[in-house]
């Protein structure tokens, strides 16, 4: 096990670098440039701008400077957010992601597992219709709308909780966030263990089960569940990657210092070395969440082991 | 079983966690304004901000210029109590204020005005705004390092008490100028102690009504106090809390929670739900700024022709734009430069009023001379940065245009691309907007000077250049205002530009406050702001 995952960071390695260097010449490709603005700057300030922030130098050589910075762990000033590095951008607004996101992907565990395992266990019922209904409802929703109207029902019109803002991570002010973020997770989670569930439940061991006369409960619990766990949890992989990254809509929306809307705003700014920080910091998650999820697996299915 | 349980143990654990995150939120003083910004401060160094309305906001309630600005947008005496201006209007002699210190108990000195100044024009700190302080002597040279920074127009005299500067040539808006941030000065002995940190929260300085002392990126500026200030017994609020809400709706819906005191933009879609819901707290008011479209003028453009450009001024309805399509968040506009500019009278664009069957059949003519017609017709490529308004104005203007044959291909892109599209001159025509910088027509003349940088559609007039060379120079008011307006004129005979419509400064404000106006810079200093009893 041990040898196995760090045969895998390792790898991670040149897996890093190749979508660092991607992006970094893809972002350089795409059509303006940090300082250009409604207002035009006079040429010799934008001169100076470029000279301050080596962007007058061949691309090779910024490159080459910036691969040099980073194996040193500097990541570089923002160029839009001056007073701060990118590094500090990322230490103070991943928490916050992390928590809202975190949060998010437990309730909709929580809620969509047990969703899908009764929609499988009473499947073509009443409840499974409902149960599958509801989840498609979730999926077609898109954030923005679902995250306004439980910002104006909950915090406008009935004035529950806060509309909006973080508040230094108040639990009132996490409720609205996690639930508008949750919602498509429910819905996917709910499906996929249903969908898992039902062909789990129709395989030859459950049926040896069933046969050797333990109840229904027995065979749901102890034999169908784990092995149904098994394509949510390789989806769990760059999905909670992604959820703990941030939602640029939701933040947006409710006023949360995540760092999801650095994804989008930076690249809008063209703020280079934000964007390339986010990339890195992204990247190097996917990398960790996938090999934590594949040692999931083991645990899950004996018959996936690592060992030599 | 057993694992079951740690699983559901495990949840219950982590869950209750988090509730117990009952985080110490910012303390609810009863005189703490909470203001929702529209944008990220880039910067408290002055030298370093992009020139958003957000940042100004902060930036005028924690800095103090020479002079500052009352709730009107009056100018008054700031860190310099009284001036002298000389015959020539080339030198200016500021007295500074006794006993105005920084937040530390530093005193502001004259030197610190100095300093800042460099600062701001030093090629290293590649400020975009540097261009603002060009009127001073030799601030060009010094901004591209062709002179060295001591050798910029400015000194301190008497110890620090008079500051001294000396103009290219004499400035009628150069007071106005001294209340925009890139004048504001910048403590000298605390650059000096921390170099680039001084802008952090633990060790910067200010010299205004507040002082910062919190930062949370993205979600919260936090300013308090400052006990220093000379003025500070005049201050009503204990601090004031920015907050990032660039999502306007959801800054509205945190506004009528009243989680929020101000916002200071809403969305001109909401206007009228807004005069109607909340008309106490509803401000719409006129700003000195234009939104225009660009005329390509290069060769080869079919804008070129100025038969074309006043055919497409001929047909456009403003008032329909303004009172329909922006549902009256918007004035129409028939020039370049605003109302309630300072020493100015608003000029008119000829013939694009009254009659429109006339006018339609005067632009068909037009079309028809400059050889567009059925078998040739005006195609022209119309590009604005993407948001919703200029779609609804870009759809309502081609339909404007549909009359007169024109087909208009629409290209939105986002921001940066559109302002570098327009910088390379790739567009026939084109949105643009632009919200004065200071007070003075001159300012939006600019924009039609050959040469500049801003003038996209690279219009160029000699007559007009000259017109505004010679108000440069003259120093008796109305002269140069006669001369100002008389060169707008030449430009709008021209048709350079299609004017469309002037911007109003929308604000939400709770209406339990005092000591906020409306006024066209859309500047409100907190400082002058209190709850009613």
């Amino acid at each position: 096990m041990l040898t196995y995952t760090l045969k895998r960071l390792l790898a991670a390695i040149p897996t890093l670098l190749i979508v660092i260097t991607i992006s970094f010449f893809l972002m350089r490709v795409a059509p303006g440039g940090p300082f250009d603005g409604e207002r035009q700057l006079p040429p010799e300030i934008e001169a100076n701008l470029k000279a301050a922030y080596h962007l007058d130098e061949p691309l090779p050589m910024q490159y080459l400077r910036y691969m040099g910075n980073l194996l040193q762990g500097d990541f570089g000033p923002s160029f839009k957010y001056k007073d701060f590095s990118v590094t500090e951008l990322i230490a103070q607004g991943f928490p916050v992601s992390l928590e809202i996101g975190g949060l998010a992907m437990l309730l909709a565990l929580l809620l969509g597992l047990p969703m899908g395992i009764i929609a499988a266990v009473r499947r073509n019922s009443a409840v499974d219709y409902a149960v599958m209904g509801t989840a498609l409802a979730g999926i077609a929703v898109p954030n923005f709308v679902i995250a306004p109207i439980l910002a104006l029902v909950f915090g406008v019109l009935l004035a529950w909780l806060p509309a909006g803002g973080w508040n230094g991570g108040a639990w009132p002010n996490l409720v609205l966030p996690v639930i508008a973020l949750s919602i498509q997770q429910i819905a996917y989670i709910a499906r996929m263990m249903r969908a898992s569930m039902i062909e789990v439940l129709g395989s030859h061991y459950i049926r040896t089960a069933r046969a050797k006369g333990l109840s229904e409960r027995q065979v749901i619990w102890r034999h169908a569940i784990r092995p149904a766990l098994l394509p949510v949890t390789s989806y769990l992989g760059p999905a909670i990657a992604g959820i703990i990254t941030g939602s640029v809509v939701i933040e947006q929306i409710f006023g949360i210092p995540g760092i999801g809307r650095y994804f989008v705003q930076a690249a809008l700014n063209r703020d280079y070395t934000l964007v390339m920080g986010t990339v890195v910091f992204y990247g190097a998650l996917i990398v960790l969440m996938n090999l934590l999820v594949d040692l999931l697996y083991s645990a899950l299915d004996p018959q996936i082991r690592y060992d030599d | 079983m057993l694992r079951q349980s740690h699983t559901l143990l495990g949840a219950l654990a982590l869950s209750s966690l988090s509730l117990t995150t009952l985080a110490v939120a910012t303390p609810a003083q009863a005189e703490t304004l909470d203001i929702g910004v529209m944008g990220e401060l880039a910067s408290f160094d002055t030298s370093q901000v992009s020139g958003g309305v957000w940042e100004s906001q902060i930036l005028m309630d924690v800095y103090e210029g020479l002079l500052k600005e009352n709730p009107e947008g009056e100018i008054m005496p700031g860190m310099a109590t009284d001036w002298d201006i000389s015959e020539d209007g080339k030198t200016y002699t500021f007295r500074l204020r006794e006993g105005a210190t920084w937040s530390d108990g530093e005193p502001v000195t004259a030197e610190d005005f100095v300093f800042g100044w460099q600062h701001l024009l030093d090629p290293a700190s590649a400020s975009k705004y540097a261009y603002l302080l060009y009127p001073i002597k030799n601030a060009k040279a010094v901004n591209t390092g062709d002179k060295p920074l001591d050798a910029l127009g400015v000194t301190s005299l008497d110890g620090g008490k008079t500051l001294q500067v000396h103009l290219e040539s004499p400035t009628p808006y150069f007071l106005q100028l001294l209340t925009h941030y890139t004048a504001y000065p910048v403590p000298k002995h605390a650059v000096e102690k921390y170099g680039d940190d001084w802008v952090k929260m633990n060790n910067i300085v200010t010299n205004g009504a507040f002082k910062p002392v919190e930062w949370i990126s993205q979600s919260r500026i936090s300013v308090e106090k400052n006990p220093e200030y000379y003025d500070a017994d005049e201050v009503s609020l204990d601090g004031v809390n920015y907050f990032n809400t660039e999502d306007r709706n959801a800054a509205i819906s945190r506004f009528r929670a009243g989680e929020l005191d101000i916002i200071r933009d809403y969305p001109s879609s909401r206007y009228q739900w807004l005069e109607k819901n909340l008309p106490e707290a509803t401000h719409l008011s006129p700003m000195l700024g234009s939104y225009y479209y660009v005329l390509n003028a290069r060769d080869g453009r079919p804008t070129a022709d100025k038969r074309v450009r006043e055919a497409l001024n001929l047909v456009i309805r403003r008032k329909v734009l303004s009172k329909q399509i922006m549902a009256g968040s918007f004035k129409e506009a028939y020039s370049l430069v605003p109302p309630g500019t300072s020493h100015y009278d608003v000029q008119h664009m000829d013939g694009v009023e009254g009659d429109y069957a006339k006018r339609l059949a005067k632009a068909k003519q037009l079309l028809k001379k400059a050889g567009y017609g059925p078998d040739h017709p005006l195609n022209l490529g119309l590009r604005y940065n993407t948001s919703d308004e200029h779609k609804k104005i870009a759809i309502a203007i081609a339909a404007m245009w549909k009359p007169l044959g024109v087909n208009v291909e629409m290209t939105n892109a986002e921001a940066t691309v559109h302002y570098q599209t327009l910088q390379q001159g790739d567009f026939d025509v084109a949105r643009a907007g632009w919200i004065a910088d200071y007070n003075d027509a001159q300012n939006f003349l600019s924009l039609l000077r050959s040469g500049v940088g801003n003038n996209y559609g690279a219009y160029s007039n000699p007559a007009y250049d000259k017109l505004l060379d010679r108000a440069a120079s003259t120093q008796d008011l109305d002269k140069r205002e006669a001369l100002l307006e008389k060169a707008e004129n030449v430009a709008l005979d021209d048709y350079a530009l299609v004017p469309l419509l002037y911007y109003v400064t929308r604000n939400l404000v709770d209406p339990s406050i005092r000591g906020w106006q409306d006024n066209a810079e859309d500047d409100h200093p907190s400082r002058w702001v209190s709850f009613a009893e």
